[in-house]
């Protein structure tokens, strides 16, 4: 679903990766962990074609970017730490705007579904800026599946979240955004990552610096398995 | 809570929005927003209003000077309010993320350009169809002439085409603020000098052959200006 060769993103002198190998099957969730400037954001920005790569191919459900990179975008969604929503828009009025955006059809009902699955079913008519943080969040996945996409990445969603709301997001990314998709997600939470993804990519001085999938750490833990991949 | 999620067969294919469509959407999706709060359009008006009320106290005028000066006062007024206007208008397409929102939707990135040249365009068109009467009032001078106001126009879609690029471009700065007049006014004085002498032209009633020039020059660059801002919108916004 995602194919990535010899990937190498520069920002004028500084490279922030340098040769990235990646690849995603159908069906599999990927957590993509690392330390802060890693590259992991700038990694994401590229699989959802918001920035050029320097070097190297990049394939995402078929469509090589950045030439078809409308046709990526049609079947992505993405959920990052900013809830990319109009504060002065309601819930609905959101995600009407989106559909238009993204030419969906019988887009009233799509709407209605996406906020019961999230939800804000009876917030549909509140405007975003009265929202908490964590149903923002919500809010920010519903827009990010209501054009039904095939992948899906997440970029650091945990951020600025309580226990709370961050245990009401777990359920919300499995039962919505994740199942039946292509995950992949960037988090410095090592306990939800290993409970949601099914494999494990660590980047580091911006290459994947160890992989390793779920079923291969049942003798070690995510935490051990992090700590050896960034010391090697 | 309900979240089971059962996918649609509309949603399930997702199409490719259209151009006009798109245009349309970020067209209403700005006006909607700026319905609500009003804080675009009243810093934009408060602001006008304070400069002509500024300039007539300030000008102890006779009514000849008055006419010579009118078309210079009404184009620094909306130049500064359209500045206001701009920047706010990406801020609020930044702040919360948003402009990655809609550089992620499958249309060609020129339509959500072209969206927001039209609603910062609407909100300067707003403001000036207030100013306006104000102006006249205030300055005893009648600007309800149609050659004024198709100059106003014009005048106004170079200044939204040219600055919706610019305010794209350094609303990615820290100091979005301050770059964007620094950056607008030198790229943009092409079309307010032009504005200005078509304006004072009519103003000063003088024959349309003699008005013509500005007033071809100001077309001409309103074409140039959008068709420069059409071609590099995309490379602008994309990292």
């Amino acid at each position: 679903m995602i194919t990535v060769k010899k990937l190498v993103k520069r920002f004028g002198l500084k490279t922030v990766l340098r040769g990235v190998d990646f690849e995603v099957q159908p069906g599999e969730f990927v957590a993509l962990l690392g330390p802060n400037g890693a590259g992991k954001t700038t990694f994401l920005r590229i699989l959802a074609s918001l920035s050029r790569p320097s070097l190297g191919q990049v394939t995402v459900a078929g469509h090589q970017l950045p030439h078809e990179a409308a046709a990526v975008r049609a079947r992505l969604g993405v959920v990052s730490h900013l809830p990319l929503l109009y504060g002065d828009l309601t819930a609905e009025e959101n995600l009407r705007f989106y559909a238009r955006m993204y030419g969906i059809a019988d887009s009233q009902l799509r709407i209605t579904e996406v906020l019961e699955m999230v939800g804000l079913e009876n917030r549909r008519h509140d405007l975003v800026r009265t929202f908490s943080r964590g149903m923002q969040q919500r809010l920010a996945i519903g827009r990010a599946v209501l054009h039904d996409p095939e992948v899906m990445l997440f970029d650091e969603p945990y951020t600025g979240l309580d226990q709370d709301a961050s245990a009401m997001l777990d359920e919300v990314l499995k039962t919505v955004a994740a199942k039946g998709r292509t995950v992949v997600m960037t988090s410095h939470d090592l306990a939800r990552a290993e409970d949601l993804a099914t494999r494990f990519d660590i980047l580091s001085r911006g290459v994947i610096a160890a992989s390793a999938k779920h079923e291969e750490l049942q003798n070690s833990n995510l935490l051990s398995f992090y700590k050896e991949a960034l010391a090697a | 809570m309900n979240i089971t999620e059962t996918r649609t067969a509309a949603a399930s294919q997702p199409r490719q929005g259209s151009f006009i469509k798109a245009v349309s959407a970020v067209v209403w999706k700005d006006l909607q927003a700026e319905f609500r709060s009003r804080e675009l359009f009243s810093a934009m008006l408060v602001f006008s209003l304070l400069i002509i009320l500024i300039f007539n106290f300030a000008l102890e005028l006779d009514v000849k000077t008055r006419q010579s000066v009118t078309s210079g006062v009404l184009w620094a007024t909306f130049a500064f309010a359209g500045t206001l206007g701009l920047n706010r208008s990406m801020a609020i397409e930044k702040d919360r993320g948003c402009m990655d929102g809609l550089l992620l939707a499958p249309v060609d990135r020129s339509a959500i350009y072209f969206g927001k040249v039209i609603s910062n365009l609407m909100f300067m068109l707003i403001v000036e169809v207030i100013v306006l009467p104000v102006y006249s009032v205030l300055y005893s001078i009648n600007l309800f002439q149609p050659g004024l106001l198709l100059v106003i126009l014009l005048g106004s879609i170079g200044y939204a085409g040219v600055g919706t690029l610019l305010s794209a471009m350094s609303v990615q700065t820290r100091t979005r603020d301050i770059l964007l007049p620094i950056l607008l006014f030198p790229v943009v004085i092409p079309v307010i000098l032009s504005a200005v002498k078509a304006s004072g032209g009519y103003l000063e009633g003088l024959p349309f052959e003699e008005i013509l020039s500005p007033l071809s020059l100001l077309i001409a660059y309103d074409i140039i200006f959008i068709a420069v801002a059409f071609m590099v919108f995309d490379n602008v916004v994309e990292e």
